[in-house]
């Protein structure tokens, strides 16, 4: 497990490039980049290390595997940003026709289109048109009454599965003509026009979701929602109800955020601050584990809790007799933090490294500012 | 700390852990706004059921959850009209102060003494844990200072009538 400290404002979202060798974070109207070299993440030098274009807060951020970078802000819009021989960052106007906050994005597995979910009840599927040298979309708003929390795509770069906060998880299809080949049948559909509706799921309490994923090969849907619950579908064939939908409650706080690790395993992060293992198969789910489990977390005195902000160290008589001072308690300033390493909630994880066909490390950031890579 | 109050203060703080997962959302009745949903109250998906925890007729608090913030309200204490002197005097000093005290709310929801407004600026600014702990302490803390400005007011009240009719002696 790796932490860094990135700053104290809370991270909305992040995206590792292909090669794991830097880093964009969203804060607040910005989107900043960072190296990552020898076990440290350090800043981009100069005014190539901050992307500034938004006025209002970024929602959004993600680095295709060709290397450009998308973000998305909740002043509706979306910017495509492309490298240039001189090291600095370009923006490409997207044409977004959105009239809410844009609320996540995310690009296709091969990069020539991406999807912005809004609150506008829209998902705007975009692609390049070279011919006016901007990007432009298509909008999915069929049977959407809700703003769309989150967005995943099927790695056969058509499907789209889409969260929201009227408690469904949707997949549709993301076809766009002159820019895909047309795709092979799978359980989800056959004939994919676009804005085709392949399948619908709700839990009970039409909790809101708050991130969908597929599974590694496409064939299974994995959303978490605010009923603290995880659902796994396993669709069957076309137009035809799903093999098995398993909804397992949990007793944790909800989760943000979801990673398929393999075809069997899941981690979600979310208010617990910690990431949670699921595991299993079309038969059923359950926890499997947890990493970073507070519960086994011992109250460590590394040099990292020895000192408190001020150099002093903890446990002193002088904080003692400063918090008795202060605020008229005998308890120490730092007796009640997290056990966990994020002190704020998990927003988003990401899948970083990948060994054998499984994910063997996974990076989250959340509302503390820190940045952390777990080992699944 | 008594008896009833114990549960009635972690029925709070469980309730309050849950109600503040809150996330960033913009609004979507106005363009480029975000603002509060329980305060709006306009799109009825982002809010969840309000809760009441009561610890008798008087003593309550309610909190109305919703996606991005959370209305925490208390009723304070008030046994006769002393009390309820004091109670007004002493909300009205804090809220008087509200820019200071960040979450609290200017105006207290109707029927209740003080209200607390969280917003996911808040948890995302403050840690979450010492929130929930904040206003626990809040709830501990209140009643021991309006009963004992009760007693030094009485003390007061009785110390003034004696001096006063000690010239009629």
């Amino acid at each position: 497990m790796e932490s860094f400290r990135l700053g104290t404002t809370a991270i909305a979202d992040h995206s590792f490039n292909k090669d794991h060798t830097f880093v964009a974070v969203a804060r607040e109207n910005n989107v900043t980049l960072l190296q990552r070299a020898n076990g440290k993440i350090r800043p981009v030098p100069g005014k190539a290390g901050t992307l500034r274009f938004h006025d209002k807060t970024v929602t959004g951020v993600d680095i295709s595997c060709d290397g450009r970078i998308v973000t998305c802000s909740q002043d509706r819009n979306a910017t495509v940003w492309e490298l240039q021989q001189d090291g600095t960052w370009k923006p490409f106007l997207v044409v977004l026709r959105i009239n809410r906050a844009a609320t996540t994005v995310r690009w296709s597995p091969d990069g020539s289109k991406f999807a912005v979910g809004s609150g506008a009840r829209i998902i705007a599927v975009c692609y390049f048109e070279a011919e006016n040298d901007w990007w432009i979309s298509k909008h999915i708003k069929k049977p959407i009454r809700s703003t769309i929390t989150s967005v995943a795509w099927h790695p056969n770069n058509v499907l789209l599965a889409a969260g929201s906060t009227d408690g469904h998880a949707r997949v549709f299809s993301g076809y766009i003509k002159g820019v895909d080949a047309k795709p092979a049948p799978t359980a989800w559909g056959e004939r994919l026009p676009f804005q085709h509706l392949c399948g619908e799921f709700a839990n009970k309490t039409y909790a809101w979701v708050h991130d969908v994923a597929f599974s590694p090969s496409g064939n299974s849907l994995a959303y978490v929602s605010h009923d603290s619950s995880i659902t796994v579908v396993y669709p069957s064939a076309p137009d035809a109800p799903p093999k098995a939908v398993i909804n397992l409650d949990t007793s944790f706080q909800p989760f943000r955020s979801l990673v398929w690790t393999t075809e069997d395993q899941i981690v979600a992060g979310g208010y617990d601050c910690y990431p949670i293992i699921f595991g299993g198969s079309q038969s059923g789910w359950k926890q499997t584990g947890a990493i970073d489990d507070p519960k086994k977390n011992k109250k460590n005195s590394g040099p990292a809790s020895q000192f408190d902000e001020d150099g002093m160290p903890t446990g002193s008589a002088l904080n003692m007799f400063r918090a008795m001072d202060l605020k008229g308690t005998t308890q120490q300033p730092n007796d009640d933090d997290l056990l966990t390493i994020h002190q704020s909630p998990i927003v988003t994880l990401r899948p970083l490294d990948e060994e054998g066909g499984r994910v063997t490390t996974i990076s989250s950031t959340g509302g503390d500012g820190q940045l952390v890579i777990y080992r699944v | 700390m008594s008896q009833s109050l114990r549960p009635y203060l972690l029925a709070v703080r469980t309730s309050l852990t849950a109600a503040l997962c809150l996330e960033d959302f913009g609004s979507q009745v106005a363009e480029r706004h975000n603002v509060p949903e329980v305060e709006s109250g306009k799109s009825a998906e982002a809010l969840l059921n309000p809760m009441t925890i009561a610890r008798n007729e008087n003593e309550m608090v309610l909190i109305e959850p919703s996606i991005n913030s959370v209305r925490v309200s208390i009723r304070i204490k008030q046994a006769d009209e002393i009390e309820r002197i004091l109670v007004h005097q002493f909300t009205r000093f804090l809220t008087g102060r509200a820019e200071s005290f960040y979450i609290l709310r200017r105006k207290p929801v109707p029927g209740y003494s003080i209200s607390f407004l969280i917003t996911n600026f808040h948890t995302e600014t403050m840690l979450k844990h010492k929130l929930v702990d904040f206003i626990i302490e809040f709830m501990e803390v209140v009643d021991k200072e309006i009963s004992e400005m009760k007693l030094v007011l009485n003390a007061r009240a009785r110390f003034i009538a004696e001096s006063y009719l000690v010239a009629f002696d």
